[in-house]
């Protein structure tokens, strides 16, 4: 093979044919452009018929796939967030009704309290005016009693001075006027 | 050899065809050749990510799985955004230039490998291609309507002669440029590589005191090879980035 291309070599210098540069040596282009159209051929026609096809289906199916799968991790997602959302609300709504039950409680107490003392107050009101009614006639007796006590004294004081017993219906009349 | 000049480094020899499998059609050679091979292996590598992409497996993707799809997307998204939506229908055929060119770039950036797309008549084959694949579709797609691409919009009347004249010749210098772009390319990086390389099997060669300067030379070889591993797939980017800017030519004619 070496003396081959050694014979080639000698002759590309002598002959038009051949050449020294190996790339311009126009004794192999047939075989070249034989075995190029044969590979290059034969890789168009595996390429467009059989991989390209089927490596477009594989990324299509993966892009479909993963566009499904987000948008089931979306649908997930919206259903999370309703539920998040619905427990939300029933705790909102919990608190609620915890909040006016407690409202309620108290309402209830403070008016029962406020009836209480109510009753409490008008009892007391009562007593305070029975206790009252009941000093007032404690007070006219003494009273009484008082004009009494200063009858007699001024009918002594008058029977002292004059010598004679006073006449009780005119010292009654003088004690009724100061009094 | 002789010791003052060092060992012979050659640094067009990589780029050298040789039969494997000798086969003659009439009289043409049609041998299978280290070139043919090359191709057979990046279009085996090609289908077999291709292929591992296609399986699918489970919905987590793998390493190599992740590779056809990234490609997968990557190229959907040139052809896109380049072409249109229209233009999808020509999504197998960049995606197949796209990996046919970098997979070629990437395994002969493998030390003692051959890189196919060094050879000016496959790349020239690849932008004919897609020429012919322009100018065919163009004319089905809008018949004469497709001669629009050359008389631009909106040009006074009085230079749209010299401006047709100039839409044609960069139209029909299309693929000259966009198979030569690729093949310099590669060639320049193998060359330069292989030259690096060459210096620091010399300074090592010729004794110890310039051994230690071989360190200079090989990490500017370091440095080239991961620029050449960049290249490869700028390379690849740029051929499948400008099929699709021809495409769309062809897809609407008048629309630029």
């Amino acid at each position: 093979m070496a003396q081959l291309e050694k014979t080639n070599t000698e002759v590309g210098k002598e002959g038009g044919n051949h050449s020294n540069f190996p790339p311009f040596d126009t004794s192999t282009f047939p075989s070249q452009i034989l075995w190029f159209i044969i590979a290059f051929g034969f890789l168009y026609w595996f390429m467009s018929k059989r991989a390209l096809p089927q490596i477009g289906k594989v990324i299509e199916d993966r892009k479909a796939r993963i566009a499904r799968d987000l948008d089931d991790a979306t649908a997930m997602q919206q259903k999370a967030d309703a539920a998040a959302a619905a427990h939300e609300k029933t705790l909102a709504e919990a608190r609620a009704n915890a909040q006016a039950l407690a409202q309620a409680a108290r309402d209830h107490a403070t008016a029962e309290t406020d009836a209480r003392r109510k009753t409490a107050d008008a009892e007391i009101a009562a007593k305070i005016a029975e206790a009252e009614k009941q000093i007032g006639a404690t007070r006219k007796q003494a009273m009484s009693n008082v004009a009494d006590i200063a009858r007699d004294a001024a009918g002594a004081i008058v029977e002292r001075l004059g010598g004679r017993p006073a006449d009780p219906a005119a010292v009654k009349a003088a004690v009724d006027r100061v009094a | 050899m002789a010791s003052e000049s060092g060992p012979a480094i050659n640094p067009i020899e990589q780029f050298s065809i040789h039969p494997v499998v000798p086969i003659s059609i009439a009289g043409h050679d049609f041998s299978l050749t280290n070139s043919g091979l090359y191709m057979l292996l990046a279009v085996a590598v090609s289908c077999l990510i291709a292929a591992i992409g296609a399986r699918g497996g489970s919905g987590v993707p793998g390493r190599l799985q992740s590779l056809a799809e990234m490609g997968y997307e990557f190229i959907a998204g040139m052809v896109r955004s380049a072409a249109g939506e229209h233009g999808m229908r020509f999504f197998p055929l960049v995606f197949s230039i796209f990996f046919f060119i970098l997979i070629c770039n990437v395994v002969g950036l493998v030390p003692y490998t051959f890189t196919v797309t060094s050879q000016i008549v496959i790349t020239a084959a690849l932008a004919l291609l897609v020429f012919f694949t322009v100018v065919i579709i163009g004319i089905a797609e809008h018949g004469m309507g497709f001669f629009k691409l050359f008389v631009p919009s909106g040009v006074p009347i009085y230079i749209l002669p010299l401006v047709v004249a100039i839409e044609i010749i960069s139209f029909l210098s299309r693929p000259l440029s966009h198979s030569v772009r690729l093949f310099a390319n590669m060639l320049a990086g193998h060359i330069t590589l292989n030259v690096f390389g060459g210096f620091v099997v010399m300074l090592l060669g010729a004794g110890a005191a310039t051994g230690v300067l071989a360190i200079l030379p090989f990490a500017m070889t370091i440095g080239l090879y991961a620029l050449e591993l960049l290249v490869a797939f700028l390379q690849a980017y740029v051929f499948a980035m400008l099929t699709c800017m021809y495409l769309n030519d062809a897809l609407h004619p008048g629309g630029h």
